[in-house]
């Protein structure tokens, strides 16, 4: 996201979902679509089936390579020289809007010397992709009326992930596909409220509205409006809370809906961070692997049992809306906060969650016109200034919001952990379709526990075979960080060499493996590619039971 | 530039293209029908929606015949309703017609219609077909017996889904929707076919029995999984979830996936948090709110007062809804006073 | 030159080899050895006369050429010996002669002048039983391939449309729609790709015409497409052929690669530019593919099911794009027009149907077989002058034509003339060309239930009527010929047939009822006796007939208790028989065996 806010000065879906089925030509790059955002995935589903073409670019067969009509099977973590090699071939064929770059873009000449180098021989040879698919997507890219772009965690969980963002910025502006209906470039959201949540401004370096702490005026206001006075300094984020939680700096630490144990890169780091802290709060529906080792866990109500709304992907407000009671004495996360708010002497009064959200929008310009009364009717898309205002479906239509866009000129840099001879695999990581993120709702739903019972480490055949892994069997997967026990599913959607592994399963958590570095500007966690290494267990007790 | 025409006398127009049943629906003229959905290609299978239409031999399927210039459509006449009612008649003459413990009773099309023509008694009789095998997936109920062969299921799967996991086999009177080879349902499990089927023939599993029509309210609210943010109808009976559907006309288009349409028991799983929990010697006890608030306000003064603001930090969650991770992070700034405060968006 | 030898040729169709052809072929070459003569010996396909096979043919240089029918092991050994070996034909088994080969022989009919041929006129099955259609040299020598050439010479699309149009050429898979015209619809479509399909999946029970086509003259479908393509602006060719056809699959994969290596298929067709290509599409045998609609979606790869037209194949068919779906007799009569002119071609026919059709002729009929004759001759002519009128002198009921979507004639229909307009009048249709002669032994209630199971196991589900609707049907005239018929049923009857009619999605269900309805209309009676007398007046439903022994002359032989399978039936040798009727489970074996017509069947 920051990659993108540097880009254009915002970093948001270009587009709403919906306009996605009057693309022309589908470009998805890092995200497993059909899987992880499976309605959007209908959307392109319906654009090609109107005729659009649709490019993947994704290291594994996943399930929409069957609709697609180019595939370009790049290795782990060699996007940036893929994209580059493709800005190569627009350039030298002269595919570009230069009418585009010239009036809504600056910084054109340096990106084009950056993929000087990059032919699509030379792409080829560091992607592994034949040259002749990179230039044909370039142009079928190019040729495209309505060309969107959709990514999402294949992009940036990577050590270069703001790289790769940066590479795919440069591919819209190149082809001046921003600022119209149904084209652009579209990072999809993986959780019901991370738009919503970064909005919000959970965020060490912004109020909300995305607006810097080390702004005077921005603080003025947020000042006037809570009336305390506020820090100008930036905070910390995730990743140096565990740091400085392991140094000794960080005391206390509270925790809303979040299991950091399960879902953050390299467990075991994570697992002594909390465990440093003088005081741990959790708010949870779930005992969770992170509550645990809290000292006080407070029970909170979840989406069913709550007023309140979430900002899906597409920068749509909808209401979420209270159907049954929660359980016990669990309560909503906002009723607790009031309360803890007030046993600290603060006092935080509103009658119900839609004078919560007047105050955003009196903050916020951006949802100033959104209110609760007009979500009735239906979602309603930020930017929307005032209340008559219908909301924004795509962005970026007149300018960008730091003038004129930013081209990039990007360098390949490999993955940080390539496969050697003692971790000769590349491990991905990531979700599958049946459980939903660290698995505290989904493997609490018979029905989808049935289905997807058991963690797996999916392999190809031809790896399995070369070691006499059959599908099914018990495998030990093994980093310079620590190992998981847990069973073999044999299967082409892996390219030989590489295996995937789901994150959902605590019995057998991908992020004891996965490597702690992190890209340097965003600080998003290579969880795409580290080396590992696969040992078959010999378990004869297995055919005993 | 539209094209005109009439339908029971009544001027209208609409697009090059559009069919006479598309029109009729626009302009609010009802044509019953049990194959068709506008989401899905036009089929003609179940032949309610036979109209007459001046200059044709036969009434025709108003799902699939376009608009010409200057048609003139008529969608009641004696002999459309006669085969209507034939037709209807036919489809009750196989089935169970066990709406009495039927999941879908009160909102089965099927019934709907036997309703409106007043079938009671049915001069059609015979032979029913009557199927055993219980499919093994975990979601989806297939009562196959009670399968009209509308096809909706098929093709959503396929046209919508990219699925196409299933097919009709066999032929005549045994024709039959299933998984090839009649194997156990193996798909994405998204009951895309679930919503759409018109009658009890396709149900989610776990909705057996938790409720049909009566008693229910129904509560529009967002899906709390992925980023697409899907509009949810949670049907409510008591303090229950009874099952969850969704709405066609909205962004999602009535569609969902497996987690968002059967991923909600975790809701009323004994594993949920009840109650205030305090970690006294190692281990949790539990409280009241009173003592935990006032608890975790001492420490956190605590912390402030030792170690200053920066030593407290919060991790709020994109689970949560907006006025939560507002309230949270202002009370880290506000309350607490430190800039300390992050979230999850980069998993 | 090579000096002239005389050849054998045996007729290896279908009904050939079934009849034991192979076999004859093979002695046939063995005796020939063994006797030390020099013959040509080859094979040829189907020339239509089913009654008679297995059929050889005798060639002697200069003489005319002789046909043996029912030829028998015993009876090769003596052609050969005799004909082969001596030029003397063998007079019983003799069939007829064909002078235009040579001189004639003394005593022996000239084939044209035959019953069973001299009211033919052979133009599609011109080629069949006369030239080896694994050769396309022996297609050529008939003048093959010259339309084509003509065609793609003339080099205007239009111009063989103008004369499919001129000649009046109707669609022969049944529903007789105007060939011409189709083309025309198809050659004004715009679009970057056009297809052109052959028909084969030819479903009516005891209709065989478009296999006997394929399997005889396959070259002739090929040029009827290529015609075809060119005038439309198609490129590839589907041929829809069931798989149980596998010779005429055979025939035809030889003869598109023969038609590959002259040129005459393939990416530059006679040098001309035209690209044209032919790809056979082995369907499952599903009879509503014949429908074009389940067709194309067979082809597709998708389930066989009809969707609704419009819009119709000419605008939007395979893959989507304009299509001309054309039968096998429509295709072969092409190249035949196109040579001989449209003037010849209507000159056969009656002034609304033009040319001439094929039929296939079975049931209770003395000479069954592949016919082809002029439209406009009347069904006595075909029955008893063409096929010799019904086995063993019982009495013609009905004629059943158009196959289970079409309905019966009764003997006071028998003076209707064969073409589209007469036999729609006479409450039938001409189909695709199956003719079912049923006589006084048929029950007509017993006849219409064959169709609907027919229709009904062959119904793809779509759409309800046909699905559950001629189930209904079926289990209706199923209870009446059981005898559980009830007052009502007649009008159950028509009022759901008029309604399946009405509103089936295909043809198939919409003229599934026809059986039914024109049963019901020539033979009301016969229904009513089952459902009020519980009697069957033909004899044929077991639950409503008795076995009974007339006592006066029964001579006592014994033989019917012999052949009784549940020893219902006692008596004493030289005395009268006696059935027990709780033990009989109605067989009829009694009745096949008894010489004294002692059995009583009522």
């Amino acid at each position: 996201m920051a990659g993108l806010v540097t880009v254009f000065g915002s970093g948001v879906m270009t587009n709403s979902v919906p306009e996605t089925e009057n693309n022309d030509v589908i470009f998805v790059i890092g995200s497993n679509t059909k899987e992880n955002h499976p309605i959007v995935a209908l959307r392109m589903l319906k654009a090609v089936k109107k005729g659009a073409k649709l490019i993947i670019a994704d290291p594994r067969r996943i399930p929409l390579v069957k609709h697609a009509h180019l595939w370009l099977k790049q290795r782990h973590g060699t996007d940036v020289a893929l994209i580059n090699s493709i800005l190569h071939v627009m350039i030298k064929e002269d595919l570009i809007n230069k009418k585009f770059i010239e009036e809504r873009t600056e910084g054109f000449t340096t990106a084009a010397a950056a993929v000087e180098g990059f032919t699509p021989e030379v792409g080829e040879k560091i992607t592994g992709v034949p040259k002749e698919k990179i230039i044909e997507a370039a142009r079928i890219y190019a040729a495209g009326k309505n060309a969107a772009i959709y990514y999402t965690m294949g992009i940036t969980q990577h050590s270069h992930g703001t790289d790769n963002v940066y590479s795919l910025a440069n591919l819209v502006l190149m082809a001046g596909n921003l600022g119209r209906e149904s084209v652009g470039l579209n990072p999809l959201r993986g959780q019901n409220n991370v738009q919503g949540a970064s909005d919000m401004a959970c965020a060490p370096n912004v109020f909300p509205g995305y607006q810097k702490v080390s702004d005077d005026a921005a603080r003025a206001k947020f000042e006037a409006e809570w009336k305390v006075k506020l820090q100008d300094k930036i905070g910390m984020n995730a990743i140096d809370m565990m740091y400085a939680a392991e140094a000794g700096k960080l005391k206390g630490l509270y925790i809303m809906g979040e299991n950091p144990v399960m879902s953050d890169a390299d467990q075991k780091h994570t697992l002594h961070a909390l465990k440093s802290l003088e005081f741990l709060v959790v708010q949870d529906i779930f005992m969770t692997q992170t509550a645990e080792l809290a000292d006080v866990v407070l029970p909170a109500a979840c989406f069913a049992e709550k007023d309140g709304t979430f900002t899906n992907t597409d920068r749509r407000v909808q209401r979420v809306r209270k159907a049954v009671n929660p359980p016990g004495n669990a309560r909503d996360d906002s009723w607790i906060i009031m309360q803890l708010s007030h046993a600290m002497g603060y006092e935080m009064n509103y009658a119900d969650m839609s004078e919560v959200f007047d105050e955003v929008g009196r903050l916020w310009q951006n949802v100033a016109g959104i209110n609760y009364r007009r979500m009735e009717k239906g979602g309603i898309q930020w930017p929307c200034p005032t209340t008559d205002h219908p909301g924004t479906p795509y962005m970026f239509k007149d300018k960008f919001p730091i003038g004129k866009a930013k081209f990039s000129a990007v360098k390949f840099n490999p993955s940080l952990e390539l496969p050697d001879d003692e971790y000769p695999f590349t491990l991905s990581t990531g979700r599958q379709l049946l459980q939903y993120h660290t698995g505290t709702m989904t493997r609490r739903v018979k029905a989808i526990d049935t289905a997807a019972h058991e963690a797996y480490v999916e392999i190809n055949p031809a790896d399995a075979g070369r070691m006499s892994i059959d599908n099914g069997a018990m495998v030990r997967v093994s980093s310079r960080r620590g190992s998981i026990t847990l069973k073999a599913k044999v299967t082409n959607v892996p390219d030989v060499g590489v295996v995937f592994i789901p994150f959902h399963y605590s019995e057998a958590a991908a992020n004891v493996l996965t490597n702690p570095v992190y890209d340097p500007i965003c600080k998003i966690p290579e969880l795409k590619v580290c080396a590992v290494k696969l040992e078959k267990i010999q378990e004869d007790k297995n055919h005993a039971a | 530039m539209g094209i005109k025409l009439t339908i029971d006398g009544k001027e209208v127009e609409a697009k090059n293209g559009a069919t006479i049943l598309q029109t009729a629906r626009d302009y609010g003229i009802y044509i019953p029908t049990l194959c068709d959905n506008p989401a899905l290609e036009p089929y003609g299978g179940c032949r309610l929606c036979l109209v007459e239409v001046e200059g044709m031999p036969k009434p025709t399927t108003s799902c699939t015949t376009p608009i010409t210039e200057g048609m003139k459509v008529k969608t009641v006449t004696p002999q459309v309703e006669r085969l209507r009612k034939t037709v209807i008649e036919l489809l009750l003459s196989d089935h169970p017609n066990d709406c009495m413990t039927c999941e879908r009773a009160g909102d089965c099309k099927l019934q709907e219609f036997a309703y409106f023509y007043g079938l009671r008694s049915n001069r059609f009789y015979g032979k029913r077909r009557q199927y055993t095998k219980q499919d093994g997936n975990p979601f989806l109920e297939r009562n196959m017996d009670k399968c009209i062969l509308c096809g909706q299921c098929v093709r959503v799967c396929n046209e919508v889904q990219g699925v196409g996991a299933i097919d009709i086999a066999y032929r005549g009177f045994d024709a039959k929707v299933c998984p090839s080879f009649e194997n156990d349902l193996n798909c994405e499990f998204c009951g895309q076919c679930v919503s759409v089927c018109p009658t009890g023939a396709l149900t989610g599993r776990i909705w057996s029995k938790k409720g049909r029509t009566i008693g229910i309210k129904e509560v529009e609210t967002t899906c709390s999984y992925c980023g697409c943010g899907c509009q949810l109808n949670l049907h409510v009976r008591g303090n229950e979830i009874a099952r969850v559907s969704s709405k066609p006309d909205n962004h999602n288009e009535g569609w969902l996936c497996v987690k968002g349409r059967f991923g909600y028991e975790f809701i009323t799983s004994p594993d949920r948090l009840t109650t205030p929990l305090i970690k006294r010697d190692g281990k949790f006890t539990e409280a009241t709110w009173d003592e935990a608030i006032s608890y975790v306000a001492e420490r956190f003064k605590k912390i402030i007062a030792d170690n200053g603001p920066d030593a407290m930090a919060g991790l709020s969650s994109a689970r949560c809804t907006n006025e939560e991770n507002f309230l949270f992070q202002k009370f880290m700034r506000a309350v607490v006073g430190t800039n300390n405060v992050d979230h999850c968006a980069r998993l | 030159m090579e000096k002239a030898k005389t050849e054998i040729i045996v007729g290896m169709g279908t009904c050939g080899i079934t009849a034991g052809a192979a076999d004859i072929y093979a002695l046939a070459a063995e005796s020939a050895k063994t006797k030390g003569l020099d013959v040509r010996l080859s094979s040829t396909s189907c020339i239509g006369m089913c009654h008679s096979e297995v059929l050889v043919d005798v060639v002697t240089p200069g003489f005319a050429r002789v046909t043996y029918g029912n030829v028998t092991k015993e009876a090769i050994e003596e052609i050969i010996s005799s004909h082969v070996a001596a030029n003397v034909p063998v007079a019983k088994y003799v069939i007829a002669q064909m002078p235009s080969y040579g001189k004639t022989y003394d005593d022996i009919p000239i084939f044209g002048q035959m019953p069973y041929m001299n009211k033919q006129e052979r133009v599609v099955l011109s080629n069949c039983g006369f030239i080896d259609p694994l050769s396309i040299e022996d297609y050529i020598s008939k003048g093959g391939y010259e339309a084509v050439k003509k065609v793609i010479g003339g080099g205007d699309p239009k111009a063989a449309i103008e004369i499919i149009k001129a000649s009046g050429l109707r669609g022969r898979g049944g529903a007789g729609f105007p060939t011409g015209l189709k083309w025309e619809f198809c050659n004004k479509a715009v679009s970057d790709k056009k297809y052109i399909i052959c028909n084969a999946d030819e479903g009516d029970p005891g209709a065989f015409m478009d296999r006997s086509v394929l399997e005889g003259d396959p070259h002739a479908i090929i040029e009827g497409m290529l015609i075809a393509g060119f005038s439309i602006g198609a490129s590839y060719g589907y041929v829809y052929c069931r798989a149980e056809y596998p010779l005429a699959i055979s025939n035809l994969k030889v003869a598109i690669k023969e038609a590959h290596e002259r040129n005459f298929l393939g990416d530059n067709v006679l040098n001309s530019g035209f690209k044209f290509n032919i790809k056979i599409k082995e369907g499952a045998g599903a009879f509503v593919c014949g429908e074009e609609t389940a067709l194309i979606a067979s082809i597709e790869g998708l389930r066989g099911m009809p969707r609704a037209k419009p819009p119709f194949p000419a605008q939007k068919g395979l893959w989507g794009k304009p299509t001309v779906i054309n039968n096998v007799e429509t295709l072969a009569n092409i190249p035949r027009i196109i040579v001989k002119g449209a003037d010849w071609f209507s000159s056969f026919g009656t002034e609304k149907s033009k040319g001439t059709k094929v039929f296939a002729l079975a049931g209770k009929i003395n000479r069954g077989g592949l016919i082809e004759i002029p439209m406009g001759i009347t069904l006595r002519e075909i029955i008893y002058d063409i096929g010799g009128g019904i086995p063993n002198d019982r009495a013609f009921k009905a004629v059943q034509t158009g196959g289970p979507s079409g309905g019966c004639l009764t003997a006071a229909m028998l003076d209707t003339p064969v073409d589209y307009e007469s036999i729609a009048k006479a409450g039938s249709i001409v189909g695709s060309g199956g003719m079912i002669v049923m006589d006084e032994d048929d029950c007509m209630v017993n006849i219409a239930k064959y169709f609907l199971e027919f229709t009904q196991s062959e119904s793809c589900g779509k759409c309800t009527p046909c699905r559950i609707g001629t189930k209904r049907l079926y289990e209706i005239l199923e209870r009446i010929t059981e005898g559980k018929g009830r007052k009502g049923d007649l009008e159950l009857l028509e009022e759901l047939s008029e309604d399946i009619r009405l509103a089936s999605l295909c043809g198939l269900g919409q003229t599934a009822p026809n059986p039914i309805l024109s049963t019901l209309r020539n033979f009301r009676d016969e229904y009513v006796a089952h459902i009020e007398e519980k009697r069957c007046p033909a004899a044929v439903c077991k639950p409503l007939i008795t076995f009974t022994i007339i006592e006066k002359s029964c001579t006592g032989c014994m033989a019917c208790a012999r052949a009784c399978p549940t020893s219902a039936i006692t008596g004493e040798r030289k005395k009268p028989h006696f059935i027990t009727s709780e033990k009989c489970i109605k067989c009829g074996s009694c009745f096949d065996v008894c010489k004294f017509k002692s059995v009583l069947k009522k």
